[in-house]
């Protein structure tokens, strides 16, 4: 079953669609309030340098996170996911973050058979101690969007309302 | 339609160095919503403020975007702008362009402002989706529970009592007063231990505010802070407390004699008793593990002897129920078994004893009067070895931290040995010397002088029996010799380990318990008296070992906080809290599975207007509910909500960038 799925998603992400010389990837951060937040916050406390391409949304808790918002993110704005929340055992809301990577791995599985390179979406575990870590993780998650090219889905549409 | 105020800060050069500001707002206005945006040097200074309370007036704005530091930072500061001017204070969004962009991108200003004005942007469309939100207000049972009678618990309860707050004191043992009652004096002062003790346990059973419920355990704890519903098992005592007057013919009259816990096993009790003379309650109980009456029907002189009656052999375990706000735990410690020390003979020497085995022998009201003598033949000691850290700071055998209380007792035992024996002669063996502490390290030195005790630095490896003395051989690592010492007793300082009860009273409660079984604090250095669960405290050793000092600092520590949870009527409480909407709800409760807090109920509902047929849907308990959103993620009909972050705000930022 999986092998049948492996041979059919190379699809949808065209690989002869040329990135322009000035592209730069737009990163959609999702981060639970008291851990990965935090710790957002002490990167920069800290001044640690890392790539601009994050955006970075706040929730209370990794478990919060719906598929939906993945999803949405790459068919409308974003190029790539991170999905952050705290250490395994340290979750604000006891196990929230459990919950958070059970729907994480599902949700990869879904984006993989719809045809999206399974690095699009990423999760990491970052405390609020952790301000030089989450410098790494975004460096490291820009990286990899930025190998895997733009995502022509869906064309961009501006926000309105 | 949406009428949006933007509010930028320089944060003086901290963001205006690395963000063009001024484009940023240009950007803003370009943002069909946006009516008013303006830059300021301090946005959160008066100044600042006044200028998001003017503009909410005069332009009419329904949300307030204020781009600056975190809003982990200053969020609190901007809603109260928003209340000032007559705006819900929910209606303002953060956009966190000084952590998130002009901090951490200095080497791009280009970048930098692209990613501030995106930030704005989020906030934007995020506000746009904003309600109105009201702070909830929670009723709060002002009554607090604590568990455990020993010197924390009793400080605790006196002083919450103290405050005029009613306080249930529950005890698993006949009597109040824990490890404290057992000790003979307490360092550095050498006060006598009973003498501080009781006076404090008479006050708990004397106090208005007080009630003590004694030979009893906490079985069951519902509900939330504030609002907790303790079930307490009050064991069988066989005795009417009521009639009781402690006269003590039963326990004089009664045949069967057990081991006495309370002196350590070292004298015998009878199966009806009172722990210790100066117990609290001065009440007997009747121990049916050992009663023969209970347990063959025979005997039943204590009944005939008591000329108050008030002996009921047919008295059965009883559960009461108590509404309480707070907890404060106080389980106190055990000492850890050195079986495993066999190098030592434990076990197999009957010289070789316990420091709380000493500690009851060399007390006045102790098996033997206040003199040590020797378990094997009653002789008293003259050359005592004492050996620290058996147990403590030992991966091998026992556990690896330091039981922080037994460099001090060893010392203090060395001081009562030179009291209570003349002639005699003490030899420690010890890793270190902690005697961090105010008026400790003198009293070590003083003691030392004193008592003119060899101290030893080093591990023991073997003691073997010689005649009827004890050969302790060991190392002395300052001359780097292997020493023997010819000993007639030796005591160990066995490692101080929780309370064994912990790990399930802890999960009873719902707190968090380390690998050791002590329980975990919210926070080791701000938050070292709160749990993870709000409203349920700790004192003294459940946390960890501790001296008495620290622990009645502790416990006061435990009863300001309670104090303080009680000052008003109501709790505040935020209102970012979950609500299902019944029209959408298909009763599949997964919910409530995912709840961490238990906060998610079904009720019946009818099916439709009018209509007998009910139907089950989830409801959510707004005092409990924590506003994770657990349970918002795993709705497969989408019936449930979190106030603040619902998903028309998350999806508004994301399609917004």
């Amino acid at each position: 079953m999986e092998a049948a799925v492996n041979n059919q998603l190379v699809s949808i992400e065209k690989p002869e669609i040329v990135a322009p010389p000035d592209w730069q990837p737009v990163i959609i951060g999702i981060l639970c309030n008291w851990c990965s937040y935090a710790g957002s916050d002490l990167t920069g406390t800290s001044r640690i340098q890392y790539p601009p391409n994050i955006r970075i949304i706040r929730v209370p808790c990794s478990s919060r996170v719906d598929p939906w918002f993945l999803i949405k993110s790459l068919q409308t704005t974003a190029d790539g996911v991170l999905v952050s929340g705290c250490h395994p055992g340290d979750c604000h809301y006891i196990s929230g973050n459990y919950y958070a990577r059970r729907r994480f791995l599902v949700t990869k599985k879904l984006l993989h058979f719809t045809g999206f390179h399974e690095n699009r979406i990423q999760f990491s575990w970052v405390s609020a101690a952790e301000g030089p870590k989450f410098a790494k993780v975004v460096a490291k998650v820009t990286e990899d969007i930025k190998k895997l090219g733009p995502l022509h889905l869906y064309k961009k549409e501006n926000f309105e309302k | 339609m949406a009428r949006v105020g933007v509010f930028v800060c320089f944060c003086g050069a901290n963001i205006a160095d690395f963000v063009d500001v001024p484009a940023v707002v240009e950007e803003a206005k370009r943002i069909r919503e946006v009516k008013f945006a303006i830059h300021y040097k301090y946005m959160c200074s008066d100044p600042g403020q006044q200028q998001i309370r003017d503009a909410i007036v005069q332009h009419r704005l329904t949300s307030i975007v204020v781009a600056a530091c975190s809003p982990r930072m200053h969020e609190k500061t901007f809603r109260k702008a928003l209340s000032d001017a007559g705006m819900n204070p929910y209606l303002l969004e953060v956009a966190n362009i000084r952590e998130h962009s002009s901090w951490v991108h200095q080497k791009d200003k280009k970048a930098a402002t692209e990613k501030a004005a995106d930030l704005v942007r989020m906030a934007v469309a995020k506000s746009i989706a904003n309600e109105q939100l009201h702070e909830i207000s929670v009723p709060v049972t002002k009554r607090a529970l604590v568990i455990g009678g020993g010197i924390a618990g009793i400080q605790a309860a006196l002083d919450i009592a103290d405050a005029r707050i009613p306080v249930v004191l529950v005890e698993k043992s006949p009597s109040i007063g824990g490890k404290m009652a057992q000790l003979d004096e307490t360092f550095p002062t050498l006060d006598c231990s009973q003498c501080i003790l009781t006076p404090k346990m008479v006050d708990v059973a004397s106090h208005p505010y007080i009630e003590l419920i004694p030979y009893s355990e906490v079985i069951e704890l519902d509900g939330f802070v504030g609002n907790y519903k303790a079930k307490i098992r009050k064991k069988a005592s066989y005795v009417n407390f009521k009639t009781c007057t402690g006269c003590g013919a039963c326990w004089q009259k009664c045949p069967v004699k057990v081991p006495n816990e309370y002196n350590m096993g070292l004298d015998k009790r009878k199966a009806i008793y009172t722990p210790f003379p100066q117990a609290v309650p001065n009440k007997p109980v009747i121990d049916a593990t050992h009663c023969t009456m209970l347990l063959k029907g025979k005997c039943g002189i204590c009944s005939k002897v008591c000329e108050k009656g008030s002996i009921d052999y047919t008295m059965k375990d009883e559960i009461i129920e108590r509404e309480i706000g707070a907890v404060v735990v106080a389980t106190g410690y055990d000492l850890w078994d050195p079986k495993p020390y066999e190098e030592y003979g434990v076990g197999r020497f009957k010289d070789i004893i316990t420091s709380l085995e000493f500690e009851r022998m060399v007390s006045a009201n102790g098996p033997t009067n206040g003199v040590p003598v020797r378990p094997s033949d009653g002789k008293v000691p003259k050359n005592v070895v004492f050996i620290k850290c058996i147990g403590s700071r030992d991966e091998a055998k026992g556990i690896e931290y330091c039981s922080k209380i037994c460099c001090m007792y060893t010392t203090k035992h060395t001081i009562l040995l030179h009291h209570k024996v003349p002639g005699s002669h003490s030899y420690v063996f010890y890793m270190d010397i902690r005697a961090a502490g105010k008026g400790y390290e003198e009293f070590v030195k003083k003691a030392q002088v004193d008592t003119a005790a060899t101290y030893l630095r080093g591990r023991v490896s073997k003691i073997y029996k010689k005649g009827d003395k004890l050969m302790v051989r060991g190392e002395d690592a300052q001359i780097g010799q292997v020493v023997e010492v010819e000993a007639d007793m030796v005591v160990l300082a066995t490692a101080v380990i929780p309370n064994k009860d912990n790990p399930d009273l802890a999960r009873l409660l719902g707190v968090s318990y380390d690998k050791y079984g002590y329980m975990s604090e919210a926070h080791p250095k701000l938050r070292p008296v709160e749990t993870a669960k709000a409203g349920i405290f700790l004192a003294g050793c459940t946390q960890a070992p501790k001296d008495i000092p620290d622990t009645v600092s502790q416990a006061s520590a435990c009863a300001a906080k309670v104090c303080g949870l009680f000052s008003g009527d109501t709790m505040k409480k935020d209102p970012m809290i979950s609500t299902v909407n019944n029209e959408y709800c298909s009763g599949c409760q997964n919910c409530v599975k995912v709840c961490p807090y238990g906060a998610i109920v079904t009720e019946e509902v009818p099916m439709g207007h009018g209509s007998k047929e009910m139907r089950t849907v989830a409801k959510i308990n707004e005092g409990v509910c924590q506003g994770c959103g657990s349970c918002v993620a795993i709705c497969r009909s989408m019936a449930i909500t979190l106030a603040g972050f619902t998903d028309p705000q998350i999806i508004n930022e994301i399609v917004s960038i």
